[in-house]
């Protein structure tokens, strides 16, 4: 995989997080007696938000945790900047202890080095977009003209040139989010954190506040952490989807590693109602081409619709509407496999058959 | 000490634990430690004697001027209005009225400065920690409920007659809603924007000064206000230990069963609390409230502005 290969920014290792009144009793009870999270609730009054959360983000990654409400993905993203003090593990920014911060170097880290957008926006009322988005270089003491001209830029960055000097409720919601994002990008910082930052949105402008977010990270390459309950959102932005459920990330993997592999029941049913079209490249379904001519002899696949494996369904689907042929997937014009309509149509369905999980 | 036979179904009229001769003793210590009072009731006292002067100073006509201009700019037009009227039938009371307005306009302004020194730290604290909440609670209710008389006589001991006194005895009583609604202010501030300053590498200093305070203005100015208030409704009992202004008027005129002088002192109070509440009401709604952006653009300095600017 090419994220191995590739520096790591955000590292988490074994963090756990118990509220509650006797948090190392609570986790002492979890790791020596496998207590349950009901168990720890009766016995020790404590909550568990996050259980033994391991990953990694690599170096201009987007990285997705799913899960629905109360799963604990708030709380742990709350402490990559360590707005949430962890019960047990570590967290590494750059190879760099976030929990060995003294608070000075911990409000550096926060202004200078992570942006942060919240899913209730989180703007001062009382000050106007332009004050709001030079937030963090204010508190950092940076002059008025450099902050300015910093803020102007990353308003400008989310089209919402001319606004700087209006009040947040003078804005739509989905305006007031963009200039969440103008916040968080303002001081140039290395990683984003995104706390479910569209959910508050309707469909329309959420669609809208994405893509804009796709456009804006493709061009800033910046590490980012994204939170959403939303499977539809964490597959179109996800580089690579972490499922959490009550506090455990379940399975992490890449948007069609979720899909077409999911880890346990649970991923399952989440992914059914997931539309694979965009997801499910050719390489996943085709049959291979020595099968099918054996199947079907010989056949002139000359003047057929020609594809490559990391097409997507998609794709297939609009080659394929256009001829009576089956489609060819080609590695450097060399015919690798055959998808034909049934094979599309089955794979449409999500089901994929073992014989045919070639390199894709 | 138990002079009558101790009887199991009344016990308490027989055990007498001396708590009055007690605090009576510290009564008598207070009047054997006067010096010690003496330089800071002079600073004190030069501060109210000063600001008096001051306001007696201005001629009324100038003073019902900035009065109205500071109505116009704090709370808008008809508030102007309100005041000048006001101003005016305060005036027209007596010959003498205005003077007397002035000396008890110059205690309150005292009192409610030192309110707000006192009480904002206070209100501040008590909003960041629940255990020093909890703890300055009762000392709160017991300053807003004690009867002003039980505290007249040992302030007087200790510090003696006079505006100072007058000055104290009026805070003790006018402080409790600054602390309690500065406190409600700084609590009711939006925890995900405090999370989100946090977030943004905010220290503690600049999330109070930059995000919690400007929020919590509203309900402090409120507070202001109640402690205008409250300061206004004490002038009678402070003129007893010889405060001069409206106050003193009133314990006069009901000295002399006088109902007329009474009324022209009482009309005096309630004119200078209407006024002084509509200004500070103003002043708790934002300029965007009434239609500006900011304080600047509206009232007389606006006006001002927009001359300036045009020339």
């Amino acid at each position: 995989m090419a994220e191995t290969t590739r520096e790591t920014v955000i590292r988490c290792e074994g963090v756990w997080k118990i509220f509650g009144d006797m948090p190392r009793d609570a986790l002492d009870a979890v790791l020596t007696q496998r207590m349950s999270k009901e168990e720890i609730r009766d016995r020790y009054d404590c909550i568990v938000g996050v259980r033994d959360a391991s990953f990694s983000v690599a170096r201009g990654e987007i990285f997705c945790i799913m899960g629905l409400s109360g799963s604990g993905k708030s709380t742990l993203i709350r402490h990559i900047n360590r707005l949430i003090e962890p019960t047990a593990g570590s967290i590494l920014i750059e190879g760099e202890d976030v929990n060995a911060l003294s608070a000075r170097d911990l409000r550096r880290l926060r202004a200078e080095k992570i942006g942060m957008v919240f899913q209730n926006m989180a703007l001062m009322p009382h000050r106007t977009v332009l004050e709001n988005v030079g937030f963090s270089q204010e508190v950092r003491g940076h002059d008025l003209r450099e902050r300015n001209s910093n803020a102007l830029r990353a308003i400008e960055a989310v089209d919402l040139k001319g606004w700087e000097n209006k009040y947040p409720d003078e804005l739509s919601g989905g305006m007031q989010q963009r200039v969440g994002l103008a916040r968080a990008i303002a001081a140039d910082p290395t990683i984003l954190l995104m706390d479910e930052p569209f959910s508050a949105l309707d469909p329309l402008i959420r669609r809208q506040l994405q893509e804009k977010f796709m456009t804006l990270s493709a061009e800033m390459k910046k590490t980012t952490l994204f939170i959403t309950h939303d499977l539809d959102e964490a597959i179109r932005i996800g580089d690579r989807i972490a499922i959490m459920k009550d506090g455990i990330l379940v399975q992490i993997g890449t948007p069609e590693e979720i899909v077409t592999n999911p880890a346990d029941d649970y991923v399952a049913e989440f992914v059914a109602g997931i539309s694979k079209l965009d997801l499910v490249s050719a390489g996943k379904i085709m049959e291979p081409i020595d099968a099918f001519l054996q199947r079907r002899g010989n056949s002139d696949i000359a003047d057929w619709p020609e594809a490559h494996p990391g097409q997507s369904l998609d794709d297939l689907l609009n080659l394929s509407i256009s001829t009576q042929h089956p489609v060819v997937v080609k590695i450097d014009g060399n015919p690798i496999g055959i998808v034909t309509k049934n094979t599309l149509l089955r794979g449409i369905k999500g089901e994929f058959s073992p014989r045919t999980n070639l390199p894709g | 000490m138990a002079e009558t036979e101790f009887n199991l179904l009344d016990p308490f009229s027989s055990i007498d634990l001396g708590i009055a001769d007690m605090t009576d003793g510290i009564k008598q210590w207070a009047i054997g430690n006067r010096e010690i009072i003496q330089p800071v009731k002079n600073v004190f006292n030069s501060m109210i004697t000063g600001i008096d002067t001051a306001l007696n100073a201005v001629p009324p006509v100038v003073m019902l001027l900035i009065l109205v201009l500071v109505a116009w700019q704090a709370a808008g037009k008809r508030t102007a209005g309100v005041v000048a009227i006001s101003m005016i039938a305060l005036g027209l009371l007596a010959p003498n009225a205005w003077g007397l307005a002035m000396t008890t306009l110059a205690i309150v302004v005292s009192s409610v400065i030192l309110c707000f020194l006192i009480g904002l730290p206070l209100g501040i604290l008590a909003g960041k920690s629940d255990r020093f909440e909890t703890a300055i609670r009762p000392v709160l209710d017991t300053m807003q409920t004690i009867p002003a008389f039980v505290y007249l006589v040992p302030v007087v001991m200790l510090i003696g007659i006079g505006n100072v006194s007058g000055v104290i005895v009026t805070i003790i009583f006018s402080l409790p809603p600054l602390i309690r609604l500065t406190s409600l202010g700084i609590r009711g501030v939006n925890p995900s924007v405090v999370e989100a300053a946090r977030a943004f590498g905010a220290n503690p200093r600049q999330i109070l000064f930059k995000v919690e305070m400007p929020l919590a203005t509203p309900t402090i100015l409120a507070g202001v206000n109640q402690t205008i208030m409250l300061s206004l409704s004490m002038v009678v009992i402070a003129s007893m230990i010889s405060v001069k202004g409206l106050g003193n008027e009133v314990l006069r005129a009901m000295g002399r069963l006088d109902a007329g002088k009474a009324i022209v002192g009482g009309m005096g109070i309630v004119i200078l609390a209407i006024v002084l509440d509509r200004i500070t009401q103003g002043m708790g709604q934002s300029g965007r409230e009434r239609g500006h952006r900011h304080w600047w653009q509206g009232g007389p300095v606006g006006l001002v502005m927009r001359i300036i600017g045009k020339t």
